[in-house]
């Protein structure tokens, strides 16, 4: 046995069953005041499924609108709200949280070897800041929304007569629980690791979370800060965005990018880490470049930090700024290439399993390198006059960002689900289900480049008419990628319901999660253990079943 | 909740252990190290600002300087005085506690405590001046008639009140937090092997401090 | 083979649904476009047909089986980093060079001032109309457009031209181009700026040198402007004067420039403004600048930011005190005191668009 458990606990009887982390109490209250990072984590799926479905619905109606040139479903104002709730609700409550939210609250303490987090209470508190951050959302939006954008530009933001600050505060709010997430996994990972868990045996999914909360930490507060100047401004007048009184309407964009840039690796970089779980499983062989995997996360949580300005190319920056901020944007893609070939390189005389979590990593291998290098043509300062603003940017994002990150949101949620709840679900219907998403991603994305280089601007409610047959196919697929995902969420509900029970693992994986019982229980093991073995080491023949 | 900790065979569990760590000593360093993390994102948080003082005092070097010598120098050094000493206090209060001398430590903490309600107290007595000299931020700035001012140095009174008083929420916050240890103090919490609040409290402290250091000279001493 | 280059550039234009190549850096940008798009496409389907390929390959036969141990060797790595950034830095350099190109306006360029308001846009040549939504422009001529915003942030976006510029209220922004083929092209407004942003569209028409000339000097002659241009007369305060110069010249008396600044040379509280267009100017902090729009407007709005030597920190700001093309016509008043065979003004210039006050 590879994992070997030490210090055996004098009390604990051989086969005296510890119940596991969801029957071991009951209860409403067990669950709302939980501190085990398990059920939070389970909150945090509950919440975040919601504001997945929210900001979905947000999108259907969009690409509902603009199947016609003009006056379709809704009017102008009505789009403009609809546009800026879609952004905030997927940006701020659903791709910041989620990963990190869900599967790395269950499984950063399982993977380190820890019974939980460093700071449970703390855990608790992120996700309350959470809730109330969407709950402060809700309300903004139920009374009447904001029609600024995600980006919250000045001076608009700042004059707009919408609802604009409990959107605003929400967001700041929402800043402070990545902010205490962050906190808790960095501690989390460098005092709470098993022994026999030194740095170079740590998952990349690990890898991944500290990157990401590296970047939680140091660049959130700058958004936190600007957003609060920012409702200061509009209901105070303080002028530090406003031209009239000498202020810069571009200072905001320097300050809101600094964040959100890095934001784009927050979102993105757990999806990597899932990515290399999933390939690390499913190829039945030890991962092809572990170290540059792990390296290269941090180059781009690095280089992220600098590389905001490719967002005002066009805002009037001087060529000198344009020309350093171009260069430097370059680099994180030859980060991300890094990780992209290695990945591929892992499939080279494997034994690949092919499993719905699999496939979905093969949409996400061509969407985050077409999403990626699209990004890397944006940087090429020339070409960005053209595209900047345009439906080109709108498709380049949503293929890096919803794209890579939906997808392996989702394959991490099939991945882990027989873990998490001790239950396998149908593997027909899921398939299914992500082969639609993944054609439902490229197909409606993938008409809205053309829109771009045809010169079509985002944020527009009407549209001359030539643009129009491209918009009625990006609004087809829309509704087969809704399709899919609807399938997806019924299929999980059903094995939710009545799946059958799972192994503890399922898949013949090596990592060490799959060493526990599904689901785990309460403190995850029976004692502190001692890992001796590489979290991709494939151990030979056949499904392991856990000694118990 | 049977939960709060587990059985790891060696008896001597003190109560103040929790089950996820297998120490003491390594409950502490995690206790101090989140610590310093979030300083790093406060640090984050004020380093926003001093990009845009940093902006519009080059932008505008004279309204910044003509607006700057309306702030009362003198209370802002007293200020920075108050401060410093609460520092020094507050270290002593940990060094103190360490040694287990609790009726020391807890009044050490009170004098912190209270040369932080002091500074909130002069403080507020600067707003207030400020508010009767018409010296409010942005759209409320009317300094009174006489002074001749360029209209951009009410971008200056914007970012001094944004700055300070998001400081002063800062300095709040911490006699709150000092003010809880110190009743725990009192109670008997802490003991030379646990004092892990009075050690982060006084980190967070420090950094409010240091916060001010760099405020005061930027504020009320541009040339 | 140019034969084969325009096809090319035709056939791949078509198929990247791009619009028509109508100015002087259009092509240069597409050949870039045609380069980054297909090596992006050629990647990311070749990765994605790899992957496929590795799977049917290396399929898992049954239980139990496993992959071999493969360690690529130091060769791999090296090919994963190289590969990428040598395409990365080539499309960095190019297009970097083009922009500077699109950064750096010709010196004999037609100058136009544009204001972008909700959600309209507005154009006034220096020495002819006031328009609305159409601006007229001369094919292989260089157009300089100076813009400003009233209210929030725009964008000015030609697609066909290959050119965006936001447009800032408090500061001028530059964007000039060459149209190269009569016709005429779609403008929109690219960053978002409220109800109206899908409407705030606007068009150029490119028209040959000639044909250009001939139009501008029937608005000098007022009587194509009312037909063309009454929007602009009807919508814009009665204020509006054909001619910015002198526009500039009534607003600088009635805003109370010349209490300070003289305009025939004289020494006076502030600089004088004869000849101040393109003077270098010694400022207090030492450094050395070049007298051109952005100064002279942002000396307006903010006076305190940058002194020139020798004056003391008491011009007024005027910010919100003048509107966009009152700034606009005094900076337009400026330049014309360049030389003084300028300062005679075109006696007939007052005709074509007769104040209404």
């Amino acid at each position: 046995m590879s994992l070997a458990v030490v210090e055996q606990a004098p009390g604990h009887h051989e086969g005296a069953e510890e119940p596991d982390y969801i029957r071991g109490k009951s209860g409403v209250m067990s669950w709302v005041l939980t501190l085990d990072h398990k059920r939070i984590a389970l909150l945090y799926l509950a919440t975040v499924t919601l504001t997945f479905f929210l900001g979905g619905v947000f999108a259907l109606a969009l690409r509902t609108e603009l199947l016609v040139p003009e006056n379709g479903i809704m009017d102008a104002m009505t789009y403009n709200r609809m546009f800026t709730l879609h952004g905030v609700t997927m940006v701020f409550f659903f791709m910041i949280p989620a990963i990190p939210g869900v599967f790395g609250n269950f499984f950063l303490p399982i993977m380190i070897g820890a019974h939980d987090v460093a700071f449970p209470r703390l855990n608790l508190a992120s996700y309350y800041l959470f809730l109330a951050a969407v709950c402060l959302g809700v309300w903004g939006m139920i009374h009447g929304g904001t029609d600024t954008g995600w980006t919250f530009y000045t001076p608009y933001s700042t004059t707009t007569t919408t609802t604009v600050l409990p959107i605003l505060a929400a967001a700041f709010v929402n800043g402070f629980s990545s902010i205490l997430t962050g906190v808790n996994f960095i501690v989390t990972i460098h005092t709470l690791r098993a022994d026999g868990v030194h740095w170079m045996r740590l998952p990349l999914f690990i890898w991944a979370l500290y990157g990401t909360s590296v970047i939680q930490v140091l660049a959130t507060p700058v958004v936190g800060i600007t957003l609060a100047l920012c409702a200061v401004e509009h209901f105070l007048g303080t002028g530090i965005f406003d031209p009239a009184r000498g202020g810069d309407p571009i200072l905001f964009q320097h300050l809101f990018w600094f964040y959100s840039h890095p934001a784009v690796y927050i979102m993105v970089l757990p999806a990597f880490g899932v990515a290399s779980e999933v390939v690390g499983a499913f190829t039945r062989k030890p991962l092809v470049g572990y170290r540059m995997i792990a390296l290269s996360t941090f180059g781009i949580a690095f280089v992220g930090f600098l590389a905001w300005g490719h967002h005002l190319f066009t805002s009037g920056q001087s060529a000198v700024d344009a020309g350093v901020f171009g260069f430097l944007s370059m680099l994180i893609g030859i980060f991300t290439s890094i990780k992209v070939f290695n990945w591929v390189a892992s499939m080279y005389k494997a034994s690949i399993v092919m499993t719905t979590p699999f496939m979905y990593a093969l949409g996400f291998f061509f969407l985050t390198v077409f999403g990626g290098m699209t990004g890397v043509a944006l940087a090429t300062i020339s070409l960005d006059v053209h595209w900047q603003d345009t439906y080109f940017v709108v498709a380049h994002f949503h293929f890096i960002m919803a794209g890579a990150v939906v997808l392996m949101f989702l394959a991490a949620l099939h991945y882990w689900f027989p873990k998490m709840f001790g239950k396998l679900y149908a593997e027909g219907p899921a398939m299914v289900g992500a082969v639609l998403v993944i054609l439902g991603f490229i197909g409606t994305f993938t008409p809205q480049f053309f829109l771009g280089n045809e010169g079509m601007p985002r944020r527009y409610y009407s549209y001359p008419a030539h643009f129009q047959w491209l918009h009625v196919a990006s609004t087809i697929f829309a509704y087969i990628l809704f399709l899919g995902l609807l399938l997806t969420l019924v299929n999980l509900i059903v094995a939710l319901v009545s799946g059958e029970k799972a192994p503890n693992n399922p898949w013949g994986a090596p990592q060490y999660e799959w060493d526990i019982p599904s689901p785990p229980t309460e403190h995850n093991f029976p004692a502190t253990p001692v890992i001796n073995r590489d979290p991709y080491e494939y151990r030979g023949e056949g499904i392991i079943e856990n000694a118990h | 909740m049977h939960t709060e900790t587990i059985d790891h065979g060696n008896a001597e569990k003190p109560p103040h252990l929790r089950f996820q760590f297998s120490d003491s000593a390594r409950q502490f360093h995690a206790a101090k190290f989140g610590m310093w993390l979030f300083l790093g994102q406060e640090v984050m948080f004020f380093s926003a600002l001093l990009c845009a003082y940093a902006y519009y005092r080059n932008q505008f070097p004279v309204a910044w300087s003509m607006a700057s010598h309306h702030l009362n120098t003198t209370f802002g050094l007293l200020e920075t005085i108050n401060l410093l000493f609460s520092s020094f206090t507050v270290a002593l209060a940990i060094h103190f506690v360490r040694l287990g001398k609790r009726t020391i430590t807890s009044v050490l903490l009170f004098v912190t405590l209270a040369c932080g309600i002091l500074f909130l107290v002069m403080h507020s007595y600067e707003y207030y001046t400020e508010y009767h000299e018409g010296l409010l931020p942005g759209r409320f700035f009317h300094p009174e008639a006489g002074w001749h001012m360029p209209m951009e140095s009410a971008m200056f009174m914007s970012c001094y009140f944004f700055t300070t008083v998001l400081h002063s929420i800062h300095v709040l916050i911490g006699v709150g937090v000092l003010g809880v240890i110190m009743v725990f103090n009192m109670k008997g919490k802490y003991s030379p092997a646990y004092y892990t609040h009075v050690e982060i409290g006084g980190l967070y402290w420090h950094l409010v401090d240091l916060i001010w250091i760099f405020l005061f000279p930027l504020y009320y001493l541009v040339a | 083979m140019i034969l084969a280059a325009a096809f090319y550039n035709e056939w791949m234009r078509k198929l990247l649904n791009l619009p028509p190549q109508a100015s002087s850096v259009a092509e240069g940008v597409d050949n870039l476009h045609y380069f980054v798009i297909a090596v992006t496409t050629l990647v990311s389907i070749g990765i994605a047909l790899a992957a496929l390929v590795l799977w049917a390959t290396y399929r898992n036969k049954g239980k139990g089986t496993v992959g071999q141990v493969v360690h690529p060797g130091l060769s791999f790595e090296v090919f994963a980093i190289s590969g990428p950034l040598f395409f990365f830095l080539l499309w960095f350099f190019i297009g970097f060079r083009q922009y500077v190109e699109m950064e750096s306006p010709p010196d004999d360029a037609m100058e136009v001032y544009v204001m972008g308001k909700k959600w309209m846009w507005k154009f006034a040549y220096p020495d002819g109309p006031n328009a609305v939504g159409v601006l007229h422009v001369p094919v292989g001529r260089p157009v300089k457009l100076l813009m400003t915003s009233r209210d929030v942030i725009h964008s000015f976006f030609i697609p066909a031209f290959r050119m965006k510029k936001d447009v800032v209220p408090g500061r001028y922004s530059e964007l000039w181009f060459t149209a190269t083929e009569p016709g005429s092209y779609e403008v929109f407004c690219a960053e978002y700026c409220g109800t109206g942003h899908s409407m705030m569209r606007a068009e150029v028409v490119a028209m040959k040198p000639d044909e250009f000339d001939t139009w501008l000097a029937q608005q000098r002659n007022g009587f194509a402007s009312r037909q063309q241009d009454s929007a602009a007369a009807t919508e814009e305060s009665p204020r509006v004067e054909a001619n910015m110069v002198l526009q500039g010249q009534r607003l600088a008396s009635e805003k109370g420039c010349f209490k300070c600044h003289s305009v025939d040379g004289a020494p006076h509280i502030g600089p004088t403004w004869l000849g101040m267009y393109h003077r270098r100017e010694h400022l207090s902090t030492g450094e050395t600048i070049n007298i051109d729009e952005a100064y002279i407007t942002e000396s307006m709005m903010e006076p305190t930011a940058k002194l020139v030597a020798g004056y003391g920190p008491v011009m007024p700001t005027y910010m919100g005190k003048l509107t966009a093309p009152e700034t606009a016509a005094i900076v337009e008043y400026i330049k014309s005191l360049r030389n003084p065979e300028l300062q005679a003004q075109p006696s007939e210039a007052a005709t074509y668009e007769p104040s209404r006050r």
